[in-house]
């Protein structure tokens, strides 16, 4: 079943992309949708219906050299599981949306057809997407991550038209280019120690790397720590944390499906992903862990406070995934890995609609992005305003608190956070604060878009006041120049199509919904969770670590089902020997977080609702009662308000120092070193030598010394014919 | 048929008498037949050597459809391949055909064109089978002079001064090697192969001219072969006649040259440096990692730096030997897989992406970045298979590019992290260099008035096309159709060299407890 999964868009994507000719640009569309929907079913019954037990199918041969032995195979588990729901769900939505977004598009004339390429990239994303997830061992997993990688430049480039989604895509590639960099030496040292790539093989390598030291570069290394970054460096790159984030808001130059499934929900949580799979390697890399932790909070908050200052509404939804994705990171550096895929999987929804919701508002407005130019959409585009309304209260992390009772947001969000106070205090503060942030800048979002007045072009507002009102703002780096005066300005905000508002009932569903369902699961019961994952049950917070016996009946003592318990005492009886290879994530038995995370203080536990708070109550006063605060605050705190608009200015420095400088060394080094010194000096015969042939064959006007050797060629055929024909080979 | 390795070898030297004594004129009629005849044969040379390939066994280590015969001159006629040559006759067998229909539209002096590719596919083919070190010298040496014709006679404005360049470069090299044959033969008293290959160099430190060498006469025809096979590859820093050449060679020209011909320089290495010379190949190794791991990043930053297409994909060229010569002199099963893969994809992508560049430079006659942009609006089709082979040339997983780069640099980094590191940084520049080049090629608005009325590509050249990207995916999809047959000679290759070399300087792997 899996395989059918992992192949319908696959096999979408090819029809549509390569036979829209033949049957039709609707066809196609229709096709690849109703395929990711078909997978989206069937991940659903195998979330709903896996046990825990991992399933290993093979498919074909892959890179076999030597020990080197890689196959193209598909991995079922826990993880596996929850990411196929993910994908194939937002995926299959993002299909149906893009049915009404991508309608009509005034990048395209009318004659040039460009929806059956839409729809083909968006199936083929989906396949990489799956082939990582799936994935058995490192080399495929690589293959899907740069699939996904080819599938992104691809869909941030298809206005290929425009020069910055073309330089957002080139950017968007090349930066996670870098962070593959470090993957793929994660990989090869994982092969060298372990002399394999395959999953279970190196998770059941993973205590003896952490006695195993490495000689890489200039030092010698304790291996799963140095492997440990590698691979996060590769993560780095994938989920935009901080140094490599830089491509993530750039890529807002794609079409706004593709954000909310590429740029929120899906690939951006691969590097997430990708830690949790290694589970049982970072658990024996304590320092990696750590990086991942400050790595993590220090994206959280940095993200934030960029989110706090940004115009474009897509790109304040952008920074926000960035900062959520540190959450994440968060959670799984402090090793409660069921959290951080938790959060991957609340944020998933909610993200994925915030992005859809502001998709319709764009839409509504004809493709205006621009906040400032939004205002009282409220009334307008009702349903749209309803489903940011819950995507709001879902990032922000509103419900009760002390209780299991609220948004998706609120239970994952507080996880993470009650997660980090165990693990590490850095990572607390700054993700409260963070938390803080992130409840002003969604709240503003919905404060300027949906309240207060219509500042569109015409809409009782003279040319005039808008220019002001952009004065007010602070003058923007980035002058947002798509909004001519090409007339749209007069039409009124409408509301989206059906075909645009199904999806957005349907992951209101998750958002609301998701966390509470799956609370338990993920975080709430560690037994549940443990059972739920496939891991060996209850190594009963250290003290019963050795009780087989134990562990059998704290197994069949939680809510399992009768066979559930039973393939759990299955695994409990084998924990010993090989618990790593057991289960989709692996927590070592000093792992006691969770545990702790429990028993957090109450204070701890109602804090992010308090900052959640704090942020609503001062959007609350500076957007809604004193509009005129925001551009005060924005002139008093000139510099602070450029560094932060500018964000944190990243993107000079990055530009100055790698793209100019690559360039200028490049220039000089064919200039100076191929030409002066290789050609010049090295070669300086040769090169003498060559222009004295030259005049010399100028001389001989042109053609005879070309006969000659023309002639010898002949010679040398038929001689070396004749010999073998008739002189030698008898 | 037991001289079929000779048969597939002289099918296109015969197919050029043929064409030089028997076909007159230059109007069109002359023209199309000397096409058609040159196709003909190549496709005939392509089909006999399937034989080669069905009736190969990949676990006999052993050199196979060995053909011996006495020569001229007290030499010897001996033809045959093993688990390392026989893709390379594939290869070339492979892409000749290809290369012929790609130079249908050539229109000045088509007979003699005709003459000088088939030649050229003689004497290659020749190189891989030759068994005998002379006659390996004389097919490797006489590869150059169609090649030189080619783009003297049929290049661009500079091409003489290209092509001289191309000559003299490679010539000079090779003379050393002719000297290290003499002094091979002085001392094992043959030019067979495969007794050289059993025969063991010395490799006691000498005295020459004053200087102490280390691994004695071993370094000194190591180095000797070194000279020939490092400019062949181009091995940095005598790479610089590579991108002249490219750029004066007609598209056809260059698709062999960047296919095929360089492909001679990583074969010689395994064929000779590698297995003859080992002691000295383990203690010259470091100086091979650097120069490809420096040619890896200088060529790609350069590369970066190019306004004409061809130079651009020559430095990239450079850049992808570069993996191929660290990975030969790895020693280890990867790393020798990677490079021979890596030399196979190459003849692919590199191969498509000179085409690529054909294409356009028929129709506009420039080979000027900056002359195009926007022609994804007229061109879609070739919007398509110009992005698929970029991304090949990426090394992207699930295309042959990504094997060989992969699997050499996971050999590389078993003997030494640095050199892996640097090299590894090939991946970011190479993604950079190629979707600019894209980039301001095919991405963008249509604006140039030249190009307003481009045509896409036609069936010939989507046919052209084709078996490159069928063979670029089938081998990224399933290498084990390479690694199979390449994978015991290979591992046997490895574990001669690791017996061959004294214990201690053997012991060159990382500290690992």
């Amino acid at each position: 079943m899996t395989t059918i999964i992992l192949f319908a868009p696959l096999i979408g994507a090819l029809i549509c992309g390569f036979g829209w000719r033949f049957i039709g640009e609707r066809t196609g569309q229709v096709l690849t949708t109703g395929l990711v929907m078909l997978g989206a079913l069937l991940s659903w019954y195998v979330f709903l219906t896996h046990d825990g037990v991992v399933q290993h199918i093979p498919l074909l041969r892959w890179i076999e050299s030597g020990s080197l032995a890689t196959e193209w195979a598909i991995r079922v588990d826990r993880l596996t599981a929850i990411m196929l729901v993910v994908v194939n769900s937002v995926s299959a939505l993002v299909h149906l949306y893009s049915f009404g977004y991508m309608a009509h598009d005034e990048n395209w004339s009318e004659d040039e057809p460009y929806r059956a390429r839409f729809f083909a990239y968006l199936s083929f994303f989906t396949f990489a997407m799956l082939m990582l997830v799936t994935s058995d061992n490192l080399v495929q997993m690589f293959f899907g991550w740069e699939g996904v990688g080819v599938a992104s430049y691809l869909l941030i480039g298809f206005y290929y038209k425009k020069p910055s989604a073309n330089a957002a895509a080139i950017k968007a590639f090349v930066v996670n280019r870098v962070g593959d960099f470090g993957f793929a030496l994660g990989i090869f040292g994982l092969f060298f120690l372990t002399d394999s790539v395959n999953f279970d093989t190196v998770f059941a390598a993973a205590p003896e790397l952490a006695q195993t030291n490495l000689s890489f570069l200039w030092g010698e290394w304790n291996a799963a720590n140095l492997i440990g970054v590698l691979l996060f460096i590769g993560a780095m790159g994938k989920s935009a944390q901080l140094f490599l984030h830089t491509w993530l808001p750039d890529a807002m130059e794609g079409p706004t499906p593709v954000s909310a499934l590429i740029h929120a929900a899906t690939m951006v949580t691969a590097g997430v992903f990708l830690v949790c799979r290694m589970s049982p390697l970072y658990e024996f890399a304590p320092d990696a862990k750590t990086m991942i932790v400050v790595v993590g909070a220090t994206t959280a908050f940095f993200a934030a406070t960029v989110g706090l200052v940004q115009n474009d509404i897509k790109r304040v939804i952008a920074y926000s995934t960035c900062s959520q994705l540190g959450y994440m990171f968060v959670a799984a550096g402090v090793g409660v890995y069921s959290v951080a895929m938790f959060h991957l999987f609340t944020h998933a929804f909610f993200k994925a609609m915030l992005f859809l919701g502001a998709g319709s508002v764009i839409h509504a407005t004809h493709h205006e992005q621009d906040m400032r130019n939004y205002g009282g959409l409220r009334k307008k585009i009702p349903l749209t305003f309803a489903a940011m309304m819950i995507g709001t209260l879902a990032i922000t992390g509103v419900g009760i608190p002390l209780t299991h009772i609220g948004f998706a947001g609120f239970l994952s969000k507080d996880a993470v956070i009650e997660s980090a106070f165990v693990g590490s205090g850095y990572a607390y503060v700054l993700l409260v604060v963070a938390a803080a942030m992130t409840s002003f800048y969604s709240w503003r979002l919905m404060f300027m878009t949906f309240y207060g007045e219509n500042r569109a072009h015409g809409a009782g507002h003279g040319h005039d006041a808008h220019g002001h009102g952009h004065d007010a703002h602070g003058h923007d780096a980035h002058g947002h120049d798509d909004h001519g005066h090409e007339g749209h300005g007069h039409h009124e905000p409408h509301e989206s199509p059906a075909v645009m508002l199904i999806p957005l009932g349907v992951l209101a569903l998750g958002a609301v919904f998701s966390g509470m369902v799956w609370y338990n699961s993920f975080f709430g019961d560690e037994a549940k969770m443990r059972s739920w994952f496939g891991m060996a049950a209850g190594v009963e917070h250290a003290e019963a670590a050795a009780a087989t016996e134990a562990t059998a009946t704290e197994a069949t003592t939680t809510e399992a089902t009768t066979t559930e318990g039973a393939a759990t005492e299955a695994v409990a009886t084998e924990a010993h020997g090989e618990g790593w290879t057991q289960g989709a994530i692996f927590m070592g038995p000093e792992n006691e977080v969770i545990h702790h995370a429990h028993e957090a203080p109450t204070l701890v536990k109602i804090s992010p609702f308090i900052a959640m708070v704090l942020g609503f109550l001062l959007a609350f006063q500076m957007y809604i009662r004193r509009p005129d605060l925001p551009a005060k605050l924005a002139a008093n705190q000139r510099p602070l308000y450029l560094f932060l608009l500018n964000k944190w200015y990243f993107d000079e420095i990055y530009n100055f120092l790698f793209v100019r400088s690559a360039k200028a060394l490049g220039a000089f080094l064919w200039k100076r070193g191929d030409g002066d010194i290789i050609d010049g000096s090295i070669n300086g015969v040769a090169l003498g030598v060559v222009p004295f042939f030259t005049r010399l064959a100028a001389r001989a006007q042109s053609g005879y010394l070309f006969h000659y050797a023309f002639a010898m060629v002949l010679g040398i055929a038929a001689l070396i014919t004749w010999m073998t024909l008739w002189g030698g080979a008898n | 048929m037991d001289n079929l390795l000779s048969i597939i070898t002289f099918i296109p030297a015969v197919a050029a008498v043929i064409l030089a004594l028997f076909l007159r004129g230059s109007d069109a009629a002359a023209q199309r037949n000397a096409k058609w005849l040159a196709l003909l044969a190549t496709s005939a040379t392509f089909v006999v050597s399937l034989f080669v390939l069905t009736g190969f066994d990949p676990q006999n280590t052993g050199f196979q459809f060995v053909e011996e015969g006495d020569w001229i001159l007290g030499l010897k006629y001996k033809m045959g391949v093993d688990g390392i040559s026989v893709l390379f006759v594939m290869l070339t067998t492979f892409l000749m055909p290809i290369t012929i229909a790609a130079c249908w539209s050539v229109e000045t002096r088509v007979k003699e064109y005709m003459i000088a590719f088939l030649m050229l596919e003689t004497l290659m083919l020749g190189v891989f089978c030759a068994l005998d070190m002379v006659l390996f010298y004389l097919f490797f040496e006489a590869g150059l002079i169609p090649m030189f014709l080619i783009i003297g006679i049929w290049g661009g404005k500079e091409r003489i001064y290209a092509a001289f360049k191309f000559f003299l470069y490679t010539f000079l090299g090779s003379v050393l090697m002719l000297v290290a044959m003499i002094a091979m033969y002085m001392d094992a008293g043959t030019t067979d192969i495969p007794t050289l290959l059993s025969h063991s160099f010395a490799s006691d430190e000498m005295v020459v001219m004053g200087f102490h060498v280390v691994g004695g006469l071993q370094t000194l025809l190591w180095l000797a072969f070194f000279a020939s096979f490092a400019v062949k590859m181009p091995m940095w820093p005598v790479h610089t006649w590579l991108p002249d050449a490219h750029v004066q060679a007609p598209t056809a020209g260059s698709v062999v040259l960047a296919a095929i011909l360089l492909k001679m320089g990583g074969y010689g290495f395994l064929r000779f440096s590698l297995p003859m010379f080992p002691v000295a190949s383990d203690l010259l190794a470091p100086l091979v990692f650097w120069m490809s791991a420096i040619a890896i990043v200088y060529t790609s930053l350069v590369a970066l730096a190019q306004s004409d297409m061809k130079k651009l994909i020559a430095y990239s060229s450079v850049a992808h030997m570069g993996y191929v010569t660290m990975g030969i002199f790895t020693a280890n099963q990867q790393g020798i897989d990677g490079a021979i893969f890596q030399m196979l994809s190459h003849g692919f992508i590199s191969g498509a992406l000179f085409l690529c560049v054909g294409v356009i430079y028929d129709r506009m006659h420039t080979r000027e970045i900056d002359a195009y942009g926007g022609l994804v609006n007229r061109m879609p089709a070739y919007a398509l298979v110009f992005m698929f082979f970029t991304m090949a040339n990426v090394g992207l997983p699930g295309t042959s590019g990504f094997i060989g780069e992969f699997l050499t640099l996971m050999g590389i980094f078993q003997v030494n992290t640095w050199v892996a590191a640097v090299a590894t940084t090939g991946v970011i520049l190479s993604a950079a260099y190629a979707l600019w080049l894209y980039r301001r090629v095919v991405m963008g608005e249509l604006v140039k008035e030249a190009l307003k009325s481009i045509t896409d590509m036609t069936r010939r050249e989507k046919a052209i096309f084709a078996p490159l990207i069928a063979m670029t995916l089938l081998l990224g999809i399933y290498p084990s159709l390479v690694t199979d047959i390449i994978g015991p000679s290979v591992s046997a290759l490895v574990a001669e060299h690791q017996a061959a070399l004294p214990p201690v300087a053997g012991d060159t792997q990382l500290a690992q407890n």
